[in-house]
């Protein structure tokens, strides 16, 4: 099967060597055309008239003309960064600052004009206008002047009377018409390359100008605006949990503690009985305290993170769970207390899941650093269908890791198996 | 019986001085950090250390480091450590050469003195002491894969857990208010069903039971 399908497309090859450039030229040639018969008229007027609107500001006229002018310019703009995608490849980023939908001609102007997109955009007509119109008209020249030497050649030289300058060859008989030919030949051959590579030019020129880095700046600003949201949220509910369960736990028995000790105190002359039957109340008060105290810690910072890092405390971790989890480590330093912490916590979150609702009978743990990345993947075997969201704790790690910049990939088919893989940008010490 | 004593905060160091002190041992050494500890341990020769896992200076878990090189320099030191918190990870190392003298207990049963006493005497004389916590752990995750325990009798149960925490038949005989004979026979049972080999030692005993506990892991 795979072999008939080898020997077809070697079969169709020739013809598509030939026929692929020769597509590609004709599409350079026509796209530059176009390019150029838009380029030159669109950016001249745009820029004339953003000229002319911003000139009238004073007067009044250009608060009102300007933003539809300015609108104007943004389409055209935006028509080129669509074209410089769709023919060219090039993702030239938009970067207009919104304006509110309900503000009057003055702000509506005066935002778009303190926009710097809008200064990027009026920089670029001039550059459009020329060294933008000349590469496209180029593209389309280079591919079609070679045709004309061919033509020569084939008899047009005999409408001119004088010499014709075909390139710097001088045509004026036959002979000389044919030199026209040979040189249109070799500046097809070069058109085949050189046309789609003006046309590229092109569009970065644009991407150039037109683009800025702001757009992705913006997306870092909006991406670590919401995390750092969820971070500040997560701890303060964080805090408000080790609040209540200190409030209701370890302080409430340590008080309870405190009473029956003053109890004893009274009691000891009176009723010795008693007392040492309070005695032994206090001493499992003070014990359950301390277990409380324990599973507390354990839960802000687990003391085996603390002490052996997170490769031990992943494996510490995979021993209290009811299920066979096998644990590979492959760590060569320890990262940053708080990535440790947020890589744990993810694992542990992911791992009770794994346990409560996969009913999976075996785990794969992988934690390695590579490339800078600290990646951990849990694998399980159970039944699948695991989702991010849907209150299924998952949602919770990726907030956590995001905040460390960290992503998390979840393959779960129905019917399994499960696998979870978390990375975070980080380095080791 | 000399002991060495290695725990930071000075409330406890002295507490546990105390104690021990009240209960006849001699306090060969108490020190702070994890050097300390090593050094002391290489002087003074205790019959027994009861170490902290976590010691200045990294305050990590410099305490069981350095106990488990000192036994590595001295093959059956006999080491009790003791912890805030207990984990299977811990108790393995602890447990990984097989010659015994070793303890692993939360702090919290230091609250009861003669247990505690107890369990050090039983280290030092090359026995075990398992905190309860490490054993119910080990228990309840082999409870969910493993078809022979599950013919035990809640009573064997109950056997089998004080043995692997260390304890000898007249310990648990007292413990559980019925004769030694009647724990003797429980063992038996107890042996046979995991078919583990039966073995007079008690040491060996516990830890044949303790490495059957953790198999597979």
């Amino acid at each position: 099967m795979s072999i008939e399908t080898k020997s077809g497309t070697r079969r169709t090859r020739t013809p598509e060597r030939v026929r692929t450039p020769a597509r590609n030229l004709a599409l350079s040639a026509l796209r530059g055309l176009a390019l150029a018969f838009v380029s030159l008229p669109g950016a001249v007027l745009c820029f004339c008239l953003t000229l002319v609107s911003v000139a009238l500001v004073p007067i009044g006229v250009g608060i009102v003309t300007t933003p539809w002018v300015l609108t104007g310019v943004r389409m055209f703009a935006d028509w080129r960064r669509l074209l410089a995608a769709e023919w060219g490849g090039v993702r030239i980023p938009r970067a207009y600052r919104p304006l509110p939908e309900d503000a009057n001609p003055w702000a509506r102007t005066f935002g778009m004009l303190r926009d710097p997109a809008t200064w990027r955009d009026f920089r670029w007509l001039p550059v459009d206008m020329t060294a933008g119109f000349v590469t496209a008209l180029l593209a389309f020249v280079l591919a079609v002047y070679p045709l004309e030497g061919f033509v020569i050649a084939a008899g047009l030289w005999r409408a001119w009377d004088d010499t014709y300058w075909y390139g710097f060859v001088p045509v004026s008989d036959q002979i000389t018409g044919l030199y026209a030919a040979a040189l249109g030949a070799v500046l097809l051959v070069a058109a085949f390359r050189l046309s789609p590579l003006l046309l590229k030019a092109h569009f970065r020129l644009t991407g150039a100008v037109l683009g800025s880095g702001q757009t992705e700046l913006a997306e870092r600003v909006r991406v670590l605006t919401e995390t750092r949201r969820d971070a500040v949220d997560t701890s303060a509910a964080e805090l408000r949990r080790i609040e209540r369960d200190l409030h209701d736990g370890a302080q409430a028995r340590l008080v309870a503690m405190g009473m029956d000790l003053g109890t004893i105190e009274a009691l000891m002359e009176k009723d010795p009985a008693k007392a040492r039957e309070l005695l032994a109340q206090a001493r499992r008060s003070s014990a359950d305290a301390l277990t409380e105290l324990r599973e507390l810690v354990r839960g802000i910072h687990p003391p085996v993170l603390a002490e052996r890092g997170l490769g031990d405390a992943v494996r510490a971790l995979a021993l209290r769970l009811p299920v066979t989890v096998e644990v590979e480590v492959d760590l060569p330093g320890r990262a940053e207390a708080p990535v440790e912490s947020a890589a744990y916590f993810a694992v542990s979150e992911v791992l009770t899941n794994a346990v409560k609702h996969s009913g999976a009978d075996r785990i794969w743990v992988d934690v390695h650093h590579d490339a800078g990345l600290l990646r951990v993947s849990v694998t399980d075997n159970g039944k699948g269908g695991a989702v991010i969201g849907a209150g299924s704790g998952l949602a919770g790690v990726e907030r956590r890791l995001g905040t460390f910049d960290g992503v998390l990939a979840v393959s779960s088919p129905a019917g399994g198996p499960t696998m979870v893989t978390m990375e975070i940008p980080c380095a080791l010490s | 019986m000399r002991v060495v004593l290695a725990e930071d905060l000075f409330l406890l160091r002295d507490g546990l001085v105390r104690l021990l002190e009240a209960h006849d041992f001699e306090i060969a050494a108490a020190v702070e950090t994890g050097p300390e500890l090593t050094r002391a341990l290489a002087e003074l020769k205790p019959d027994v250390a009861v170490v902290d896992v976590r010691l200045p200076p990294t305050l990590t878990d410099e305490g069981l480091q350095c106990a488990l090189q000192a036994r590595r320099d001295r093959p059956g030191l006999p080491v009790l450590v003791l912890s805030q918190h207990v984990e299977q990870l811990y108790a393995r190392e602890l447990l990984a050469d097989g010659s015994g003298g070793v303890g692993y207990l939360l702090k919290d049963r230091v609250f009861d003195a003669e247990q505690f006493v107890d369990a050090v005497r039983r280290v030092a004389a090359g026995g075990t002491a398992m905190d309860p916590q490490v054993i119910q752990q080990l228990l309840s995750r082999r409870a969910a894969e493993d078809r022979p325990l599950e013919r035990l009798t809640p009573r064997e149960l109950e056997v089998l857990e004080l043995m692997a925490q260390g304890r000898t038949n007249a310990a648990i005989a007292g413990r559980l208010v019925v004769t030694e004979r009647a724990i003797a026979k429980h063992t038996a049972n107890i042996f046979a069903k995991l078919s583990l080999e039966v073995s007079d030692d008690d040491n060996r005993r516990v830890l044949a039971v303790l490495a059957y506990l953790d198999r597979g892991r």
